[in-house]
């Protein structure tokens, strides 16, 4: 009793009722980001099927992952969707930004469109992509087959299926890049460009030295959101190849949901969780760094 | 001539976002066979697939699911998430700065790493397959109670000053003084919280087997990937018609929200 009068005392100059306008989110925390938070970390350690009684293994979890085939299968397809997917949404989004940048009339307009896939559905973009995608009748292989040359099997060849994901991942995300980039341009001080071209340099020069230097914060907004969204891309696979052919599609993502839903691995799925979220970890901030201290220059 | 050629380039993008779309709309209304055309007209144009799709699953169904787990994460998410940016922004108390780094932690895990301990949970509280599952996780989110911060920490103190002089408790502060001056923010938060939990598929997935409990996303994507049925082309587009309408809808209306929100949701990677 006398610890809470004393407490009351301190909070008096406090404000009165702040903690329960937390306490919600205080509950909330413990229950779905602390609690599972600690729970990966015993589960890693242990196999579980969810059903019978969790079962101590050690470290055989990760002496398996380290002999997976299919983890680094999964590892080397987010590289490859990744390698093309992150320059891809660059060029193409800085052409647009700076196009738009210019004084161009319905800026507004373009934008909007631009950003429309971004905001639809995933599940009903894909199922759309499925059939632009389809060999036989697909929109795209009719386009091709209209300018004289041959279909592409987009989706059914183990080369070509992993970059038409991240094809049509850049045609539905590359809206918040263009966004951002804009953003960029715009906060670019107009006085260095004046600056420079008392100087002497050139629109090339100008575009070289003063825009991309600029730009580089933007760009590691850029490169950080599309390599996380590339460690988690789950649903584009699942529905156009059930991460086929040939597994050139199993994502890190798609493959944790088949250890924990096909086979009830519980214990190796969190393991698989945990690994991918260090690797996510350890690119981004080698991402910060590399990019970042150009940033600084 | 150089500006034409800027409109020509900016035009022709704009009908690469767009003709997909419309092919998938004339799709969902054409006779099976004339889908895999370019045109986007037919002379037989009919709603007969959307007819098959209401007939074969539960689409209505999932439609209400979606809609009522969507707006009832928005809901939780603007009262309570707004009190918490409120309580971070404008009030002293000892952990306010600790909760901010938590929250601010929050934001930076890989969603990775908690998927399958929060499965898990769910059935360890017995919650999967009920509605409980599909919302509980959603109720809070740490990214908007940031841009509630943000925004409440640009209103005058003399106002709040002058609302605690006349006695008014904290929460009628908020929601009689803040809240009105808000609603920018607060559009900003419920569009995109609205969005994300209609568009989210994955964990549904998980949780939800009962297919009168499923939402939107989740029904048509396993309708259309199970083999359930002869997955007919121009079913499948109806469906993803269906599945993409009410977010456009409102992006048409309300799109200067989606895009700064979106962005400034960008900004904190």
């Amino acid at each position: 009793m006398k610890t809470w009068t004393i407490t009351a005392l301190r909070l008096k100059g406090r404000d009165k009722g702040s903690y329960w306008l937390v306490l919600p989110y205080v509950l909330f925390f413990v229950a779905f980001v602390a609690y599972p938070l600690l729970f990966s970390l015993i589960l890693v350690f242990h196999r579980w099927n969810v059903v019978s009684p969790m079962e101590w293994v050690g470290l055989k979890n990760f002496v398996r992952l380290l002999q997976d085939p299919q983890f680094f299968r999964s590892i080397v397809n987010t590289l490859i969707f990744l390698s093309i997917h992150i320059p891809l949404q660059i060029v193409i989004a800085l052409c647009l930004a700076l196009l738009l940048n210019a004084r161009i009339r319905g800026r507004g307009f373009f934008r909007a469109v631009y950003f429309l896939p971004v905001v639809v559905s995933g599940v009903a973009v894909t199922l759309l992509w499925q059939q632009l995608y389809s060999y036989d009748y697909g929109v795209l292989n009719t386009i091709l087959r209209g300018l004289g040359l041959s279909g592409l099997p987009w989706l059914i060849d183990r080369t070509l299926a992993m970059p038409s994901i991240a094809l049509m991942a850049t045609w539905k995300n590359v809206g918040i890049y263009i966004v951002l980039f804009l953003a960029g341009l715009q906060n670019i001080n107009r006085e260095l460009y004046e600056a420079a071209s008392i100087d002497g340099a050139g629109p090339g020069r100008q575009f070289l030295h003063i825009t991309l230097p600029q730009l580089s914060p933007a760009t590691l907004v850029v490169v950080v959101l599309s390599t996380i969204g590339g460690f988690s891309l789950f649903i584009e696979p699942y529905v156009l190849t059930g991460g086929g052919p040939m597994q050139s599609t199993l994502s890190g993502m798609l493959y944790i949901y088949n250890q924990a839903f096909y086979f009830n691995h519980m214990g190796y799925a969190a393991t698989l969780g945990v690994v991918y979220a260090l690797l996510i970890f350890g690119v981004v901030l080698l991402q910060r760094k590399v990019l970042g201290s150009e940033a600084g220059e | 001539m150089k500006l034409l050629a800027k409109y020509a380039v900016l035009l022709i993008v704009a009908v690469v976002f767009v003709y997909p779309f419309l092919w998938m709309l004339a799709g969902s209304l054409k006779p099976e066979l004339e889908i895999p055309r370019l045109t986007l007209w037919s002379n037989t144009m009919s709603l007969e697939s959307y007819h098959q799709v209401f007939q074969k699953i539960p689409i209505g169904r999932a439609f209400l699911n979606s809609i009522f787990v969507s707006l009832s994460s928005t809901l939780s998410v603007v009262v309570f998430g707004s009190m918490v940016g409120y309580a971070l922004a404008r009030l002293r108390f000892p952990g306010n700065k600790l909760l901010f780094a938590l929250i601010l932690f929050t934001m930076m895990i890989p969603f990775q790493i908690v998927l399958i301990p929060q499965y898990t949970l769910m059935v360890l509280l017995g919650w999967t397959d009920t509605y409980l599952a599909l919302i509980a996780p959603t109720l809070m989110s740490a990214f908007s109670i940031i841009l509630f911060r943000q925004f409440f920490l640009a209103i005058p103190q003399a106002l709040i000053d002058a609302a605690r002089l006349d006695g008014c408790s904290e929460l009628t502060i908020l929601f009689r003084i803040v809240w009105p001056m808000s609603r920018p923010v607060i559009i900003t938060v419920a569009i995109l919280t609205f969005m994300t939990n209609w568009n989210e598929v994955l964990w549904p997935l998980m949780v939800i087997r009962e297919r009168t409990l499923m939402t939107m996303p989740q029904l048509v994507t396993l309708y259309s990937i199970g083999g359930e049925a002869e997955s007919q082309l121009g079913f499948i587009l109806a469906a993803a018609t269906l599945l993409a309408l009410p977010v456009i809808a409102a992006y048409s209306f309300f799109q200067r929200y989606f895009i700064e929100g979106m962005a400034s949701s960008g900004l904190k990677g």
